[in-house]
């Protein structure tokens, strides 16, 4: 804690600079920049993937960057955990929330830190009087005896905001606080935000939603693929300057669409609706159609998909497929569909990581036969899984090798695999391309092109939007659990695209 | 693995079994015994075949719980009731095995039933007792920890309520014969290879394998993990209920406190024998393994004279340390 900063002098409390960060395979981040002046509130922009998550992380101690330094009140910063970057005067505030919810406000705010009797004993007493003087210059109506259990998310994180100022932090960083809280809450919010500010205090204020950025920010950052873009004070730019800013790349041409004809509706989903996550879905898919999914983080594009192949089940809404009503109530149900449905987290909810290729490439459609007097036709299976793993390329030594020694784009063929043996009608693939390498990922591209070009109907989430743009026939836009608009191949650009889903 | 080398050699072997590796471990301890043998007591361990089967049969009812067990384990469960429902189940099976015309007889009216009843009643019951463990499990979600732990307490209390702490005596010959001679080495050989086809060959053991190895994706895959997991709970009740009925015939009497702990001797047996408790791993040739190593440090360590408590305290240990052994093999599998 740097008491004197109040007083700092200098222009910035806090300055990131030329910091590069690599994963294996990926330059997360390309000497970025941001430079946050004491009393303002900086927006920190950029689509999914920009690298605002790998910087915060950094900032936070959870990474170390390979390059450039990060300079608090002038001085270079040395974090190593969060506990670090707390007591350096940063106070970080996650989206999702790090309360412990069983403990009250008050224990929650002073933890690691409880005020103790002449016994050594925690002296609950002072620890309210203490609690309840922060939230009181806060403007904060919370009772500090109350369970975090109890309280809605929006409280939840003015418990976080009081914890950070009672950390006498000089430098507060808020990924998408507004994520899960209702409009007045906002405005609570925002008037808090306003109060840190006068105090002096520096906010970094991450977020997807441009009507935030002119409501509260002094200055933003806007960062793409990894690299700085530039910044600008809020009151000089519009709207569409900042989409610009956060889309303006250029599409490679590596997406082997072609053209194949498209036939009737397979599936139409009307009016899905689950309520508190999406609502009023509606959409069709036609056989040898790619539809693509656009969307940003918290757009609930997996959710809607997870509910149409059951494993979430939606309760209001009807789902049709070849025009006729389905009743869809858990995954065997879609596929006996003829769905498939490629899940986002390969580690989740995909692969087996235990066992071996064999056992997870047939996971699907040993529920579905190839048994025979109780046995499982093995040798068919196998002879099944090896040419699949041959067409697909898969590089591991053997059938029986562990799924967990082999890279993310074989454990990612190895899903598709699964699916492609049941012979799905309609493919949804959420996110298939994420985090493996370029040369699979092309692959993958011309192999769900081929599936198109053989009738079937392709639903493909993605949130990368040169994949969106260069593999859809048709995309669909979604907004925090609405559709926001369809856009056709031919009029659909990134600008399009962004305006709808960053509304 | 390269990744610029192209497209897949794929081979058709299996790797080295795991089970090997605690084979291996047998052997060791094994030849330690025989060498300690030789040094303390100046005479062979592994030369008294009368020693071995010895052994084997007093393993051998643990060991079909152990079959059922390391179906739960491998699903990522755990199942502490098995040992309560032996003894719940001996009760039951015994009161309807009584010979023909034994005055003090349970139900006077139902003595000298063929075989068959007693066994067909005590199995269904363990079958019941297993299913309610499984639908809990499954549909409640609550951890399979308390579930069985709920079954353990409740099956132990039905086993003394049921005569009030008496014991029953005085079974049949035809039931009686269920725990003559090797018979439980038989049954359970029978169980044993019963379930390592199920689960190498059948839909049953991959389901168990998936949904141990990844419940989510199980799920995703088509799998109705909830069906699935109240048949392997079922199973484990009933194999607990079929070593509870051959404990019975083997003593010729049934008492409330039969088959106590003999839940975590199962665990014991399988967890050394290789199914890791985090789920996904393990086969029923490991956990024979496991069963006849305990067997052995048992029978061992009574052939060097040690103390009945040391014997008990040293269980303690090598169950702790077989438990390390999964934790730490599963860290190096990690970095591999």
């Amino acid at each position: 804690m740097l008491d004197q900063t109040r007083a700092y002098q200098g222009e910035y409390i806090l300055e990131v600079d030329s910091i590069t960060k690599e994963f294996p395979g990926v330059k997360a981040l390309d000497g970025v920049q941001l430079k946050i002046r004491p009393g303002t509130v900086h927006a920190l922009m950029g689509e999914n993937g920009a690298g605002k998550s790998t910087l915060m992380k950094i900032i936070a101690g959870v990474y170390t960057p390979d390059g450039g330094e990060v300079r608090f009140a002038g001085v270079p910063l040395n974090i190593k955990t969060p506990l670090d970057a707390l007591n350096s005067g940063i106070a970080m505030i996650h989206q999702e929330l790090n309360l412990m919810n069983w403990m009250t406000v008050a224990e929650n705010i002073w933890i690691r830190r409880e005020p103790l009797n002449r016994l050594g004993f925690v002296d609950h007493a002072r620890m309210r009087q203490m609690t309840a003087d922060l939230l009181g210059r806060l403007n904060i109506k919370l009772n500090p005896g109350q369970q975090v259990s109890e309280l809605t998310v929006a409280q939840k994180q003015m418990v976080e905001i009081a914890k950070a100022v009672s950390y006498n932090s000089d430098v507060l960083i808020m990924d998408e606080p507004t994520s899960a809280i209702t409009e007045s809450e906002v405005e609570h919010l925002f008037a808090i935000i306003r109060d840190l500010k006068a105090r002096g205090i520096g906010i970094v204020y991450i977020t997807h939603k441009m009507n935030e950025l002119f409501e509260i920010a002094d200055e933003f950052t806007v960062f793409r693929d990894g690299k700085y873009v530039g910044t600008h004070p809020s009151s000089s730019v519009t709207r569409d300057d900042i989409i610009r800013m956060m889309v303006g790349r250029e599409i490679t041409n590596m997406f082997p669409k072609v053209d194949c004809p498209i036939g009737d509706t397979v599936l139409e989903v009307r009016n899905l609706t689950l309520p508190g996550v999406f609502e009023d879905i509606s959409f069709n898919v036609r056989a040898g159609e790619i539809l693509g999914i656009a969307g940003l983080v918290g757009s609930k594009r997996s959710n809607v998909a997870e509910a149409i192949f059951g494993v979430h089940p939606a309760p209001i809404g009807d789902i049709l497929i070849d025009n006729r009503n389905v009743n869809i109530t858990c995954p065997s149900d879609a596929m006996a569909h003829g769905m498939a449905f490629l899940t986002e987290d390969r580690k989740e909810t995909g692969c087996f990581l235990i066992l071996n290729c064999l056992e997870n490439i047939q996971s699907a459609l040993i529920t579905r036969g190839h048994v025979k007097n109780g046995f499982i036709e093995q040798k068919a299976l196998v002879a099944k899984a090896e040419e699949m793993a041959q067409m697909l390329r898969v590089k591991t030594p053997s059938l029986y090798e562990t799924v967990e020694n082999l890279s993310g784009g074989n454990q990612q063929k190895l899903l598709i695999a699964r699916w492609l043996l049941t012979q799905p009608r309609i493919l949804i693939l959420d996110e298939p391309t994420r985090g493996i390498d370029v040369g699979a990922k092309s692959e993958i591209h011309r192999l769900i092109t081929n599936l198109a070009a053989q009738g079937v109907a392709v639903i493909m989430i993605s949130s990368e939007m040169p994949e969106v743009l260069g593999m859809s026939d048709r995309i669909m836009v979604m907004h925090e659990g609405h559709v926001s608009g369809f856009l056709d191949r031919a009029e659909a650009d990134q600008v399009k695209i962004m305006s709808l889903a960053a509304k | 693995m390269s990744e610029t080398s192209m497209a897949a050699p794929v081979r058709r072997h299996r790797p080295m079994m795991a089970e090997l590796n605690i084979l291996l471990v047998l052997f060791g301890i094994c030849a330690v015994f025989e060498i300690l043998g030789w040094i303390v007591q100046g005479q062979s361990f592994l030369g008294n075949t009368q020693r071995l089967s010895i052994m084997i049969l007093q393993v051998s009812v643990i060991g079909i719980i152990a079959i059922g067990v390391t179906q739960v384990i491998i699903s990522g469960g755990i199942d502490l009731s098995s040992g309560s429902i032996v003894g719940a189940t001996a009760m039951i099976s015994m009161s309807l095995a009584q010979a023909a015309g034994y005055e003090r007889a349970v139900y006077p009216d139902l003595t000298g039933l063929p075989f068959i009843i007693p066994v067909a009643v005590g199995l269904i019951f363990g079958l019941l007792c297993g299913v309610v463990n499984g639908a809990l499990i499954a549909y409640t979600k609550i951890p399979p920890f308390i579930a069985t732990l709920g079954m353990m307490v409740t099956a132990r209390g039905f086993a003394k309520w049921y005569t009030k702490g008496q014991p029953i005596s005085f079974p049949s010959d035809g039931f009686a014969a269920i725990g003559k001679g090797m018979m439980p080495v038989f049954i359970f050989l029978v169980v044993a290879l019963i379930f390592h086809v199920a689960l190498r060959y059948t839909r049953y053991g991959k389901f168990t394998y998936a949904i141990g190895a990844n419940p989510q994706a199980a799920r995703v895959s088509g799998i109705n993990v909830e069906r699935q997991l109240v048949r392997i709970y079922a199973i484990a009740g009933l194999l607990s209920a079929l070593a509870g009925i051959v404990v019975a015939a083997r003593g010729l009497t049934a008492q409330a406190g039969m088959g106590t702990m003999y839940e975590l001797d199962a665990i014991a047996m399988a967890v050394i024998g290789g199914v890791s408790l985090t789920g996904g791993r393990g086969s029923i040739f490991g956990t024979m393994i496991g069963m006849v190593i305990f067997g052995v440090i048992i029978s061992g360590f009574t052939f060097l004279r040690l103390d009945a408590y040391y014997q008990e305290m040293i269980k303690g240990v090598i169950i702790v340390a077989a438990v390390v052994a999964d934790v730490y093999r599963q860290k190096k599998r990690k970095k591999a």
